[in-house]
Protein backbone atom coordinates (compact mmCIF):
# COMPACT_ATOMS: atom_id res chain seq x y z
CA UNK A 1 0.00 0.00 0.00
CA UNK A 2 2.58 2.39 0.92
CA UNK A 3 5.24 1.36 -1.79
CA UNK A 4 1.83 1.80 -4.66
CA UNK A 5 1.01 5.07 -2.99
CA UNK A 6 5.47 6.21 -3.30
CA UNK A 7 5.07 5.05 -6.90
CA UNK A 8 2.45 7.18 -7.50
CA UNK A 9 3.84 9.74 -5.81
CA UNK A 10 6.92 9.37 -8.05
CA UNK A 11 5.03 9.00 -11.39
CA UNK A 12 3.51 12.20 -10.16
CA UNK A 13 6.68 14.07 -9.62
CA UNK A 14 7.73 12.17 -13.00
CA UNK A 15 5.24 13.80 -15.08
CA UNK A 16 5.72 17.00 -13.53
CA UNK A 17 9.51 16.92 -13.89
CA UNK A 18 8.76 15.94 -17.59
CA UNK A 19 5.80 19.14 -18.26
CA UNK A 20 8.09 21.95 -16.87
CA UNK A 21 11.15 19.96 -18.68
CA UNK A 22 9.26 20.62 -21.50
CA UNK A 23 7.81 23.92 -20.96
CA UNK A 24 11.26 24.57 -20.54
CA UNK A 25 12.43 23.79 -23.56
CA UNK A 26 9.26 25.62 -25.21
CA UNK A 27 9.76 29.00 -23.32
CA UNK A 28 13.52 29.09 -24.23
CA UNK A 29 12.73 28.73 -28.20
CA UNK A 30 10.46 31.61 -28.07
CA UNK A 31 12.39 34.08 -25.94
CA UNK A 32 15.87 33.16 -26.93
CA UNK A 33 15.49 35.00 -30.55
CA UNK A 34 14.80 38.20 -28.26
CA UNK A 35 16.94 37.68 -25.47
CA UNK A 36 20.14 36.79 -27.98
CA UNK A 37 19.22 39.81 -29.99
CA UNK A 38 19.14 42.53 -27.29
CA UNK A 39 22.07 41.01 -25.40
CA UNK A 40 24.23 41.05 -28.65
CA UNK A 41 23.01 44.78 -29.14
CA UNK A 42 25.51 45.68 -26.27
CA UNK A 43 28.66 44.22 -27.66
CA UNK A 44 31.05 46.00 -28.25
CA UNK A 45 31.60 47.31 -32.17
CA UNK A 46 34.56 45.60 -33.28
CA UNK A 47 32.01 42.42 -32.10
CA UNK A 48 29.41 43.13 -34.70
CA UNK A 49 30.96 41.26 -37.15
CA UNK A 50 31.74 38.52 -35.44
CA UNK A 51 29.19 35.23 -35.13
CA UNK A 52 27.16 36.19 -31.75
CA UNK A 53 28.82 33.27 -30.10
CA UNK A 54 28.90 33.76 -26.87
CA UNK A 55 25.78 36.75 -27.88
CA UNK A 56 26.83 37.97 -24.66
CA UNK A 57 29.46 40.93 -24.35
CA UNK A 58 32.62 40.09 -23.77
CA UNK A 59 34.66 42.87 -24.18
CA UNK A 60 32.33 45.06 -21.97
CA UNK A 61 29.16 46.64 -22.39
CA UNK A 62 28.42 49.69 -25.01
CA UNK A 63 26.37 51.27 -26.40
CA UNK A 64 28.35 51.16 -30.12
CA UNK A 65 25.70 49.60 -31.65
CA UNK A 66 23.07 52.31 -31.05
CA UNK A 67 25.58 55.00 -31.81
CA UNK A 68 25.97 53.94 -34.86
CA UNK A 69 22.07 52.76 -35.47
CA UNK A 70 22.34 56.79 -35.17
CA UNK A 71 24.16 57.36 -38.34
CA UNK A 72 21.23 56.41 -40.54
CA UNK A 73 18.41 58.33 -41.98
CA UNK A 74 17.85 61.46 -39.94
CA UNK A 75 18.99 60.19 -36.47
CA UNK A 76 17.24 57.33 -34.39
CA UNK A 77 15.47 60.10 -32.02
CA UNK A 78 14.01 61.62 -35.15
CA UNK A 79 12.26 58.24 -36.52
CA UNK A 80 11.84 57.19 -33.17
CA UNK A 81 10.04 60.18 -32.76
CA UNK A 82 8.23 59.88 -35.62
CA UNK A 83 6.84 56.13 -34.87
CA UNK A 84 5.19 57.55 -31.25
CA UNK A 85 4.15 60.36 -32.97
CA UNK A 86 2.32 58.22 -35.61
CA UNK A 87 1.15 55.60 -32.92
CA UNK A 88 0.02 57.98 -30.34
CA UNK A 89 -1.79 59.94 -32.58
CA UNK A 90 -3.69 56.85 -34.31
CA UNK A 91 -4.14 55.76 -30.54
CA UNK A 92 -6.16 58.78 -29.48
CA UNK A 93 -7.57 59.29 -33.05
CA UNK A 94 -9.13 55.96 -32.78
CA UNK A 95 -10.52 56.00 -29.31
CA UNK A 96 -12.28 59.16 -30.85
CA UNK A 97 -13.53 58.25 -33.34
CA UNK A 98 -14.62 54.65 -32.48
CA UNK A 99 -16.12 55.97 -29.11
CA UNK A 100 -18.29 58.43 -30.90
CA UNK A 101 -19.12 55.93 -33.44
CA UNK A 102 -19.96 52.56 -30.65
CA UNK A 103 -21.61 55.14 -28.63
CA UNK A 104 -23.94 56.00 -31.77
CA UNK A 105 -24.20 52.95 -32.88
CA UNK A 106 -25.28 51.39 -29.34
CA UNK A 107 -28.13 54.00 -28.11
CA UNK A 108 -29.87 55.86 -31.30
CA UNK A 109 -31.35 54.46 -33.91
CA UNK A 110 -31.39 55.94 -37.23
CA UNK A 111 -32.00 55.66 -40.75
CA UNK A 112 -29.46 52.99 -42.49
CA UNK A 113 -28.05 52.45 -39.31
CA UNK A 114 -27.37 48.67 -39.80
CA UNK A 115 -26.02 49.35 -42.93
CA UNK A 116 -23.83 51.72 -42.24
CA UNK A 117 -22.85 49.06 -38.96
CA UNK A 118 -22.14 46.82 -41.62
CA UNK A 119 -20.25 48.83 -43.88
CA UNK A 120 -17.52 49.77 -41.07
CA UNK A 121 -17.46 45.57 -40.52
CA UNK A 122 -17.07 44.63 -43.91
CA UNK A 123 -13.57 46.98 -44.63
CA UNK A 124 -12.17 43.96 -42.76
CA UNK A 125 -12.61 41.76 -45.48
CA UNK A 126 -10.52 43.96 -47.81
CA UNK A 127 -6.97 43.98 -47.18
CA UNK A 128 -5.77 46.87 -47.32
CA UNK A 129 -2.92 45.90 -49.11
CA UNK A 130 -4.80 46.00 -52.76
CA UNK A 131 -6.16 50.13 -52.13
CA UNK A 132 -1.90 51.20 -51.72
CA UNK A 133 -2.23 53.11 -55.26
CA UNK A 134 -5.63 55.09 -54.95
CA UNK A 135 -4.48 56.09 -51.08
CA UNK A 136 -1.77 57.58 -52.53
CA UNK A 137 -3.29 59.66 -55.11
CA UNK A 138 -5.94 60.72 -52.60
CA UNK A 139 -3.76 61.65 -50.06
CA UNK A 140 -1.68 63.54 -52.91
CA UNK A 141 -4.96 65.51 -53.47
CA UNK A 142 -5.48 66.03 -50.13
CA UNK A 143 -1.93 68.17 -49.52
CA UNK A 144 -1.09 64.72 -47.16
CA UNK A 145 1.10 62.97 -49.08
CA UNK A 146 4.58 62.21 -47.56
CA UNK A 147 2.62 63.20 -43.92
CA UNK A 148 2.74 61.38 -40.85
CA UNK A 149 -0.95 62.98 -40.53
CA UNK A 150 -1.76 61.07 -43.99
CA UNK A 151 -0.25 57.93 -42.43
CA UNK A 152 -2.58 58.07 -39.02
CA UNK A 153 -5.40 58.95 -40.88
CA UNK A 154 -4.98 55.46 -43.00
CA UNK A 155 -3.66 53.47 -39.54
CA UNK A 156 -6.96 54.97 -37.82
CA UNK A 157 -8.88 53.44 -40.87
CA UNK A 158 -7.65 50.19 -40.56
CA UNK A 159 -8.62 50.11 -36.77
CA UNK A 160 -11.95 50.96 -37.27
CA UNK A 161 -13.53 47.86 -37.78
CA UNK A 162 -12.32 46.22 -34.87
CA UNK A 163 -12.51 49.41 -32.76
CA UNK A 164 -15.95 50.30 -33.75
CA UNK A 165 -17.30 46.50 -32.68
CA UNK A 166 -15.98 46.94 -29.63
CA UNK A 167 -17.32 49.77 -28.44
CA UNK A 168 -20.58 49.28 -29.70
CA UNK A 169 -20.19 45.65 -27.52
CA UNK A 170 -18.93 47.61 -24.40
CA UNK A 171 -21.64 50.20 -24.68
CA UNK A 172 -24.20 47.56 -25.08
CA UNK A 173 -22.68 46.14 -21.85
CA UNK A 174 -23.74 49.58 -19.64
CA UNK A 175 -27.19 49.43 -18.33
CA UNK A 176 -29.59 52.17 -19.48
CA UNK A 177 -30.86 52.92 -16.56
CA UNK A 178 -27.23 54.51 -15.70
CA UNK A 179 -27.91 56.86 -18.68
CA UNK A 180 -31.24 57.73 -17.69
CA UNK A 181 -30.44 58.63 -13.66
CA UNK A 182 -27.49 60.60 -14.96
CA UNK A 183 -30.27 62.42 -17.85
CA UNK A 184 -32.38 63.88 -15.18
CA UNK A 185 -29.86 65.06 -12.90
CA UNK A 186 -29.13 66.82 -16.00
CA UNK A 187 -25.94 65.06 -18.49
CA UNK A 188 -26.42 65.83 -21.51
CA UNK A 189 -24.96 64.61 -25.08
CA UNK A 190 -21.13 64.92 -24.88
CA UNK A 191 -21.03 65.38 -20.99
CA UNK A 192 -22.81 62.90 -20.60
CA UNK A 193 -20.48 60.51 -22.70
CA UNK A 194 -17.38 61.62 -21.30
CA UNK A 195 -18.46 62.32 -17.46
CA UNK A 196 -20.71 59.19 -16.99
CA UNK A 197 -20.03 56.42 -19.44
CA UNK A 198 -16.66 56.43 -20.27
CA UNK A 199 -15.16 55.40 -16.64
CA UNK A 200 -17.76 52.28 -17.82
CA UNK A 201 -16.37 51.51 -20.78
CA UNK A 202 -12.88 52.42 -20.30
CA UNK A 203 -11.81 48.51 -19.90
CA UNK A 204 -13.24 48.63 -23.54
CA UNK A 205 -10.92 51.70 -24.51
CA UNK A 206 -7.85 49.95 -23.21
CA UNK A 207 -8.12 46.98 -25.38
CA UNK A 208 -8.95 49.54 -28.55
CA UNK A 209 -5.81 51.68 -27.77
CA UNK A 210 -3.15 48.46 -27.55
CA UNK A 211 -4.35 47.15 -30.62
CA UNK A 212 -4.24 50.99 -32.60
CA UNK A 213 -0.65 51.24 -30.45
CA UNK A 214 1.13 47.81 -31.25
CA UNK A 215 -0.51 48.00 -35.26
CA UNK A 216 0.60 51.48 -36.08
CA UNK A 217 3.95 50.85 -34.39
CA UNK A 218 4.75 47.68 -36.64
CA UNK A 219 2.68 48.52 -39.64
CA UNK A 220 5.57 48.40 -42.24
CA UNK A 221 4.10 48.12 -46.19
CA UNK A 222 1.92 51.67 -45.95
CA UNK A 223 4.32 53.48 -44.12
CA UNK A 224 6.88 52.63 -46.90
CA UNK A 225 4.57 53.07 -49.69
CA UNK A 226 3.33 56.59 -48.12
CA UNK A 227 6.20 58.19 -46.76
CA UNK A 228 8.98 58.95 -49.55
CA UNK A 229 11.38 61.54 -47.75
CA UNK A 230 13.86 60.54 -45.49
CA UNK A 231 13.23 62.42 -42.18
CA UNK A 232 9.73 61.68 -42.29
CA UNK A 233 10.15 57.62 -41.95
CA UNK A 234 9.05 55.51 -38.94
CA UNK A 235 11.61 53.01 -37.37
CA UNK A 236 10.26 50.09 -39.65
CA UNK A 237 11.40 51.86 -42.88
CA UNK A 238 14.07 53.62 -41.50
CA UNK A 239 15.76 49.85 -40.85
CA UNK A 240 15.41 49.00 -44.54
CA UNK A 241 18.50 51.75 -44.87
CA UNK A 242 20.06 49.54 -42.18
CA UNK A 243 19.16 46.48 -43.58
CA UNK A 244 20.82 47.49 -46.87
CA UNK A 245 23.88 48.52 -45.99
CA UNK A 246 26.67 51.05 -46.81
CA UNK A 247 29.38 49.63 -49.50
CA UNK A 248 28.22 46.26 -49.10
CA UNK A 249 28.81 45.89 -45.88
CA UNK A 250 25.61 45.60 -43.26
CA UNK A 251 26.36 46.69 -39.85
CA UNK A 252 24.90 44.05 -37.59
CA UNK A 253 25.04 45.90 -34.40
CA UNK A 254 22.92 49.31 -35.58
CA UNK A 255 20.64 45.92 -36.78
CA UNK A 256 20.57 44.80 -33.30
CA UNK A 257 19.80 47.68 -31.68
CA UNK A 258 17.01 48.64 -34.61
CA UNK A 259 15.19 45.36 -33.45
CA UNK A 260 15.57 46.49 -29.75
CA UNK A 261 14.43 49.91 -30.20
CA UNK A 262 11.08 48.68 -32.31
CA UNK A 263 10.19 45.57 -29.72
CA UNK A 264 10.98 47.07 -26.31
CA UNK A 265 7.86 49.82 -26.48
CA UNK A 266 5.73 46.55 -27.81
CA UNK A 267 6.58 44.43 -24.95
CA UNK A 268 6.15 47.26 -22.33
CA UNK A 269 2.97 47.96 -23.65
CA UNK A 270 1.85 44.01 -23.90
CA UNK A 271 3.42 42.78 -20.38
CA UNK A 272 1.55 46.48 -18.63
CA UNK A 273 -1.83 45.57 -19.84
CA UNK A 274 -2.37 41.96 -21.00
CA UNK A 275 -5.10 41.20 -19.65
CA UNK A 276 -6.87 44.02 -22.11
CA UNK A 277 -5.12 42.49 -24.64
CA UNK A 278 -6.50 39.16 -23.73
CA UNK A 279 -9.89 40.23 -23.66
CA UNK A 280 -9.99 42.14 -27.00
CA UNK A 281 -7.89 38.50 -28.59
CA UNK A 282 -11.01 36.73 -27.13
CA UNK A 283 -13.70 38.96 -27.92
CA UNK A 284 -12.33 38.67 -31.73
CA UNK A 285 -12.30 34.66 -31.52
CA UNK A 286 -15.73 33.95 -29.75
CA UNK A 287 -18.03 36.72 -32.48
CA UNK B 1 -43.45 59.90 -20.66
CA UNK B 2 -46.45 58.04 -18.79
CA UNK B 3 -49.04 60.35 -17.52
CA UNK B 4 -47.78 63.22 -19.21
CA UNK B 5 -50.13 65.65 -21.10
CA UNK B 6 -50.38 65.66 -24.49
CA UNK B 7 -48.19 68.48 -25.10
CA UNK B 8 -45.20 67.02 -23.22
CA UNK B 9 -46.13 63.68 -25.03
CA UNK B 10 -45.35 65.19 -28.48
CA UNK B 11 -42.75 67.57 -26.62
CA UNK B 12 -40.80 64.51 -25.99
CA UNK B 13 -41.38 62.71 -29.41
CA UNK B 14 -39.69 65.34 -31.44
CA UNK B 15 -37.13 65.24 -29.16
CA UNK B 16 -36.55 61.26 -29.83
CA UNK B 17 -36.82 62.39 -33.86
CA UNK B 18 -34.06 64.61 -32.88
CA UNK B 19 -32.04 62.78 -30.99
CA UNK B 20 -32.32 60.15 -33.75
CA UNK B 21 -30.74 62.37 -36.00
CA UNK B 22 -28.09 63.23 -33.18
CA UNK B 23 -27.20 59.36 -33.53
CA UNK B 24 -25.94 59.44 -36.83
CA UNK B 25 -23.67 62.85 -35.69
CA UNK B 26 -21.80 60.30 -34.06
CA UNK B 27 -20.89 58.47 -36.03
CA UNK B 28 -20.27 60.54 -38.86
CA UNK B 29 -16.27 60.83 -38.26
CA UNK B 30 -15.98 57.42 -38.49
CA UNK B 31 -18.15 57.08 -41.67
CA UNK B 32 -16.05 59.98 -43.28
CA UNK B 33 -12.40 58.29 -42.53
CA UNK B 34 -14.29 54.97 -43.94
CA UNK B 35 -15.45 56.24 -47.24
CA UNK B 36 -12.48 58.24 -47.86
CA UNK B 37 -9.83 55.47 -47.19
CA UNK B 38 -11.88 52.69 -47.78
CA UNK B 39 -14.79 52.85 -49.98
CA UNK B 40 -13.43 55.40 -52.42
CA UNK B 41 -10.23 53.96 -52.65
CA UNK B 42 -11.79 50.65 -53.30
CA UNK B 43 -14.04 52.04 -56.19
CA UNK B 44 -10.84 54.10 -57.37
CA UNK B 45 -9.11 51.18 -57.24
CA UNK B 46 -11.57 49.19 -59.95
CA UNK B 47 -11.37 52.18 -61.97
CA UNK B 48 -7.83 52.33 -62.21
CA UNK B 49 -7.46 48.83 -63.18
CA UNK B 50 -9.53 49.97 -66.34
CA UNK B 51 -6.54 52.08 -67.71
CA UNK B 52 -3.07 52.09 -68.58
CA UNK B 53 -2.33 55.09 -66.04
CA UNK B 54 1.69 55.90 -65.74
CA UNK B 55 3.07 57.84 -63.02
CA UNK B 56 3.37 61.05 -65.37
CA UNK B 57 1.53 61.65 -68.36
CA UNK B 58 -1.94 60.92 -69.34
CA UNK B 59 -4.07 57.77 -68.36
CA UNK B 60 -5.76 55.98 -71.14
CA UNK B 61 -8.66 53.91 -71.28
CA UNK B 62 -8.06 50.47 -72.22
CA UNK B 63 -10.57 48.50 -71.13
CA UNK B 64 -10.01 44.87 -69.38
CA UNK B 65 -6.89 44.69 -71.61
CA UNK B 66 -5.11 44.74 -67.87
CA UNK B 67 -6.97 41.76 -67.19
CA UNK B 68 -6.61 39.52 -70.32
CA UNK B 69 -2.52 40.76 -69.52
CA UNK B 70 -2.99 38.95 -65.92
CA UNK B 71 -3.82 35.89 -67.00
CA UNK B 72 -0.83 36.07 -69.81
CA UNK B 73 1.50 36.86 -67.17
CA UNK B 74 3.89 34.29 -66.06
CA UNK B 75 5.68 36.21 -62.88
CA UNK B 76 1.89 36.67 -62.18
CA UNK B 77 0.71 33.42 -62.30
CA UNK B 78 3.77 32.20 -61.14
CA UNK B 79 3.58 34.38 -57.98
CA UNK B 80 0.04 33.15 -57.21
CA UNK B 81 2.00 29.76 -57.25
CA UNK B 82 3.91 30.53 -54.76
CA UNK B 83 1.70 32.49 -52.12
CA UNK B 84 -0.60 28.92 -52.22
CA UNK B 85 2.95 26.69 -51.60
CA UNK B 86 3.48 29.17 -48.93
CA UNK B 87 0.06 29.58 -47.38
CA UNK B 88 -0.08 25.71 -47.67
CA UNK B 89 3.15 25.32 -45.85
CA UNK B 90 2.86 27.46 -43.04
CA UNK B 91 -0.58 27.28 -41.84
CA UNK B 92 0.52 23.48 -41.65
CA UNK B 93 3.82 24.03 -40.05
CA UNK B 94 1.75 26.68 -37.81
CA UNK B 95 -1.28 24.08 -36.45
CA UNK B 96 1.15 21.53 -36.47
CA UNK B 97 3.60 23.70 -33.68
CA UNK B 98 -0.05 25.56 -32.14
CA UNK B 99 -2.51 22.53 -31.57
CA UNK B 100 0.26 20.76 -29.22
CA UNK B 101 1.05 24.11 -27.39
CA UNK B 102 -2.48 24.90 -26.70
CA UNK B 103 -3.06 21.52 -24.77
CA UNK B 104 0.09 22.34 -23.30
CA UNK B 105 -0.78 25.59 -21.86
CA UNK B 106 -4.31 23.86 -21.19
CA UNK B 107 -3.84 22.26 -18.02
CA UNK B 108 -3.94 24.06 -14.60
CA UNK B 109 -0.81 23.63 -13.58
CA UNK B 110 2.15 26.57 -11.45
CA UNK B 111 3.96 28.41 -14.18
CA UNK B 112 1.45 27.75 -16.90
CA UNK B 113 0.32 31.32 -17.58
CA UNK B 114 4.34 31.81 -17.60
CA UNK B 115 4.72 29.75 -20.99
CA UNK B 116 1.75 31.32 -21.90
CA UNK B 117 2.99 34.63 -21.79
CA UNK B 118 6.59 34.13 -22.78
CA UNK B 119 5.03 31.84 -26.12
CA UNK B 120 3.07 35.02 -26.85
CA UNK B 121 5.73 37.40 -27.15
CA UNK B 122 6.84 37.43 -30.42
CA UNK B 123 3.09 37.67 -31.26
CA UNK B 124 2.89 41.60 -30.20
CA UNK B 125 6.42 42.68 -31.89
CA UNK B 126 6.18 43.38 -35.68
CA UNK B 127 6.52 41.05 -39.02
CA UNK B 128 9.02 43.51 -39.90
CA UNK B 129 11.14 43.57 -36.21
CA UNK B 130 10.78 39.67 -36.21
CA UNK B 131 12.13 39.45 -39.90
CA UNK B 132 15.20 41.97 -39.53
CA UNK B 133 15.88 40.03 -36.42
CA UNK B 134 15.89 36.91 -38.11
CA UNK B 135 17.83 37.58 -40.97
CA UNK B 136 20.28 38.32 -38.41
CA UNK B 137 20.43 35.22 -36.50
CA UNK B 138 20.73 33.49 -40.05
CA UNK B 139 23.43 35.48 -41.56
CA UNK B 140 26.39 33.26 -42.33
CA UNK B 141 29.25 35.39 -41.27
CA UNK B 142 27.94 37.51 -38.17
CA UNK B 143 24.84 35.79 -37.36
CA UNK B 144 24.23 32.94 -34.57
CA UNK B 145 22.16 29.78 -36.50
CA UNK B 146 25.08 29.09 -38.68
CA UNK B 147 27.80 29.68 -36.38
CA UNK B 148 26.28 27.92 -33.39
CA UNK B 149 25.38 25.29 -35.75
CA UNK B 150 28.89 24.50 -36.38
CA UNK B 151 29.88 25.19 -33.07
CA UNK B 152 27.86 22.20 -32.01
CA UNK B 153 30.06 19.93 -34.86
CA UNK B 154 26.53 19.49 -36.75
CA UNK B 155 27.94 21.38 -40.04
CA UNK B 156 31.66 21.82 -41.31
CA UNK B 157 30.96 25.79 -42.23
CA UNK B 158 28.27 27.77 -41.44
CA UNK B 159 25.72 27.12 -43.85
CA UNK B 160 24.38 30.72 -45.90
CA UNK B 161 20.76 29.85 -44.98
CA UNK B 162 19.44 32.74 -47.14
CA UNK B 163 21.13 31.52 -50.22
CA UNK B 164 19.48 28.72 -51.34
CA UNK B 165 15.13 28.48 -52.00
CA UNK B 166 14.63 25.27 -49.70
CA UNK B 167 16.80 26.55 -46.91
CA UNK B 168 15.64 30.30 -47.51
CA UNK B 169 12.17 29.00 -47.22
CA UNK B 170 12.98 26.92 -44.09
CA UNK B 171 13.79 30.16 -42.47
CA UNK B 172 10.91 31.96 -43.07
CA UNK B 173 9.05 29.13 -42.19
CA UNK B 174 10.43 28.82 -38.65
CA UNK B 175 10.44 32.45 -38.42
CA UNK B 176 6.95 33.16 -39.25
CA UNK B 177 5.94 30.22 -36.47
CA UNK B 178 7.94 31.68 -33.77
CA UNK B 179 5.71 34.74 -34.60
CA UNK B 180 2.31 33.78 -35.27
CA UNK B 181 2.05 30.38 -33.11
CA UNK B 182 1.33 32.09 -29.69
CA UNK B 183 -1.97 33.85 -31.45
CA UNK B 184 -3.17 30.68 -32.99
CA UNK B 185 -2.42 29.11 -29.92
CA UNK B 186 -4.77 31.36 -27.81
CA UNK B 187 -7.36 31.58 -30.11
CA UNK B 188 -6.81 27.55 -29.92
CA UNK B 189 -7.11 27.71 -25.74
CA UNK B 190 -10.52 29.50 -26.52
CA UNK B 191 -11.77 26.33 -27.97
CA UNK B 192 -10.82 23.83 -25.68
CA UNK B 193 -11.48 25.72 -22.59
CA UNK B 194 -14.84 25.65 -24.10
CA UNK B 195 -15.33 21.88 -23.76
CA UNK B 196 -17.15 20.77 -21.21
CA UNK B 197 -14.62 18.91 -18.94
CA UNK B 198 -17.66 15.99 -17.32
CA UNK B 199 -17.70 15.23 -21.57
CA UNK B 200 -13.53 14.39 -21.89
CA UNK B 201 -13.88 12.50 -18.56
CA UNK B 202 -16.74 10.13 -19.38
CA UNK B 203 -15.19 9.59 -22.30
CA UNK B 204 -11.97 8.46 -20.66
CA UNK B 205 -14.05 6.55 -18.15
CA UNK B 206 -16.03 4.79 -21.16
CA UNK B 207 -12.73 3.81 -22.19
CA UNK B 208 -11.89 6.14 -25.23
CA UNK B 209 -7.95 6.35 -25.93
CA UNK B 210 -6.25 9.76 -25.68
CA UNK B 211 -6.44 9.38 -29.67
CA UNK B 212 -10.37 8.87 -30.05
CA UNK B 213 -11.20 11.29 -27.54
CA UNK B 214 -8.59 14.13 -29.82
CA UNK B 215 -10.43 12.74 -33.17
CA UNK B 216 -14.10 11.88 -31.91
CA UNK B 217 -14.22 14.52 -29.04
CA UNK B 218 -11.88 17.56 -29.06
CA UNK B 219 -12.03 17.90 -33.18
CA UNK B 220 -15.65 17.91 -33.68
CA UNK B 221 -16.24 20.10 -30.55
CA UNK B 222 -13.22 22.90 -31.63
CA UNK B 223 -15.21 22.82 -35.52
CA UNK B 224 -15.79 26.59 -34.94
CA UNK B 225 -12.27 28.03 -33.14
CA UNK B 226 -10.27 25.80 -35.87
CA UNK B 227 -12.15 27.15 -38.51
CA UNK B 228 -11.53 30.76 -37.22
CA UNK B 229 -7.73 29.71 -36.45
CA UNK B 230 -7.39 28.84 -39.90
CA UNK B 231 -8.78 31.50 -41.75
CA UNK B 232 -6.89 33.87 -40.08
CA UNK B 233 -3.45 31.98 -41.13
CA UNK B 234 -5.01 31.56 -44.55
CA UNK B 235 -5.48 35.60 -45.52
CA UNK B 236 -2.70 36.51 -43.56
CA UNK B 237 -0.62 34.16 -44.86
CA UNK B 238 -1.81 35.44 -48.80
CA UNK B 239 -0.81 38.75 -48.31
CA UNK B 240 2.72 38.10 -46.73
CA UNK B 241 5.03 40.62 -47.63
CA UNK B 242 7.41 41.95 -45.33
CA UNK B 243 9.41 38.44 -44.73
CA UNK B 244 9.87 38.02 -48.33
CA UNK B 245 11.17 42.14 -49.04
CA UNK B 246 13.47 42.18 -45.63
CA UNK B 247 14.55 38.45 -45.30
CA UNK B 248 15.28 37.44 -48.88
CA UNK B 249 14.03 40.56 -50.97
CA UNK B 250 12.38 37.76 -53.31
CA UNK B 251 14.50 35.47 -52.70
CA UNK B 252 17.23 33.52 -54.91
CA UNK B 253 16.33 33.91 -58.63
CA UNK B 254 13.15 35.74 -57.65
CA UNK B 255 11.46 32.70 -56.31
CA UNK B 256 9.78 34.45 -53.05
CA UNK B 257 7.62 37.34 -54.74
CA UNK B 258 4.50 36.79 -53.48
CA UNK B 259 1.37 38.30 -54.93
CA UNK B 260 1.78 41.76 -52.48
CA UNK B 261 5.31 41.61 -53.19
CA UNK B 262 4.58 41.62 -57.21
CA UNK B 263 1.77 44.36 -57.08
CA UNK B 264 4.03 46.67 -54.38
CA UNK B 265 6.60 46.09 -57.85
CA UNK B 266 4.41 46.42 -60.63
CA UNK B 267 2.71 49.47 -58.51
CA UNK B 268 5.78 51.27 -56.95
CA UNK B 269 8.88 50.24 -58.60
CA UNK B 270 7.74 50.04 -62.63
CA UNK B 271 5.15 52.26 -61.72
CA UNK B 272 2.42 50.51 -63.64
CA UNK B 273 -0.23 51.65 -61.73
CA UNK B 274 -3.10 50.42 -63.54
CA UNK B 275 -1.81 46.82 -63.80
CA UNK B 276 -0.92 47.28 -60.22
CA UNK B 277 -4.97 48.11 -59.65
CA UNK B 278 -6.08 45.21 -61.96
CA UNK B 279 -3.71 42.79 -60.02
CA UNK B 280 -5.39 44.20 -56.60
CA UNK B 281 -8.54 43.77 -57.71
CA UNK B 282 -7.86 40.20 -58.24
CA UNK B 283 -5.81 40.17 -54.75
CA UNK B 284 -9.26 41.61 -53.82
CA UNK B 285 -11.55 38.87 -54.93
CA UNK B 286 -9.53 36.35 -54.04
CA UNK B 287 -9.97 37.46 -50.11
CA UNK B 288 -13.40 38.55 -50.50
CA UNK B 289 -13.88 34.74 -51.74
CA UNK B 290 -11.93 33.65 -48.82
CA UNK B 291 -14.29 35.57 -46.27
CA UNK B 292 -17.38 34.01 -47.46
CA UNK B 293 -15.71 30.76 -47.14
CA UNK B 294 -15.30 31.63 -43.88
CA UNK B 295 -18.67 33.08 -43.25
CA UNK B 296 -20.06 29.72 -44.73
CA UNK B 297 -17.58 27.22 -42.53
CA UNK B 298 -18.07 29.55 -39.03
CA UNK B 299 -22.00 28.73 -40.04
CA UNK B 300 -21.58 24.95 -40.33
CA UNK B 301 -19.63 25.10 -37.01
CA UNK B 302 -23.04 27.11 -35.53
CA UNK B 303 -25.35 24.25 -37.17
CA UNK B 304 -24.09 20.92 -35.63
CA UNK B 305 -21.87 21.89 -32.60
Amino acid sequence: MSTARKRRANGALRGLAAYHGAGIIIALFFLAPLAITFLASFRHGTEARQPALPPWPTNGFSLDSYRSLDTFGAGIWQHTLNSLAVSLATVVLTVAVSLLAGYGFSRYRFPLKNVLFVLVIATLMIPFQSILTPLFIILAKLGLSNSLIGLTLVYVTLQLPFSVFMMRNAFDAVPKEIEEAARIDGARDLRLLIRVLLPLVLPGVATVAIFAFLNAWNEFLAALVLLSSNEKYTLPVLMMAVRAGRLGAINWGAVQAGVAVMTIPCLIVFLALQRYYMRGLMAGAVK
Amino acid sequence: MTGAGRKQQSFSRKRRRRSQWRGLLYIVPAMALVIVFFVVPVIFTGWMSLHNWPLMGTQRWIGFNNYFRMFNDSRFMSALNFTAYYTVIVTIAIFAIAFPLATFVERQRRFVSTYRTIIFLPVVIGLATASLLWVWLANVDSGFIGPALKALGLVERSPNLLASFDSAFLTIIVMVVWKIAGFTMIILLTGLQAIPAELTEAARIDGASRWQRFRYLTLPLMRRTIALALIISVTGSILAFDQFYIMTSGGPQNRMISVVYYIFNQSFVSFNLGYGAALSIALLIILVLISIAQLRLLKVGEERP
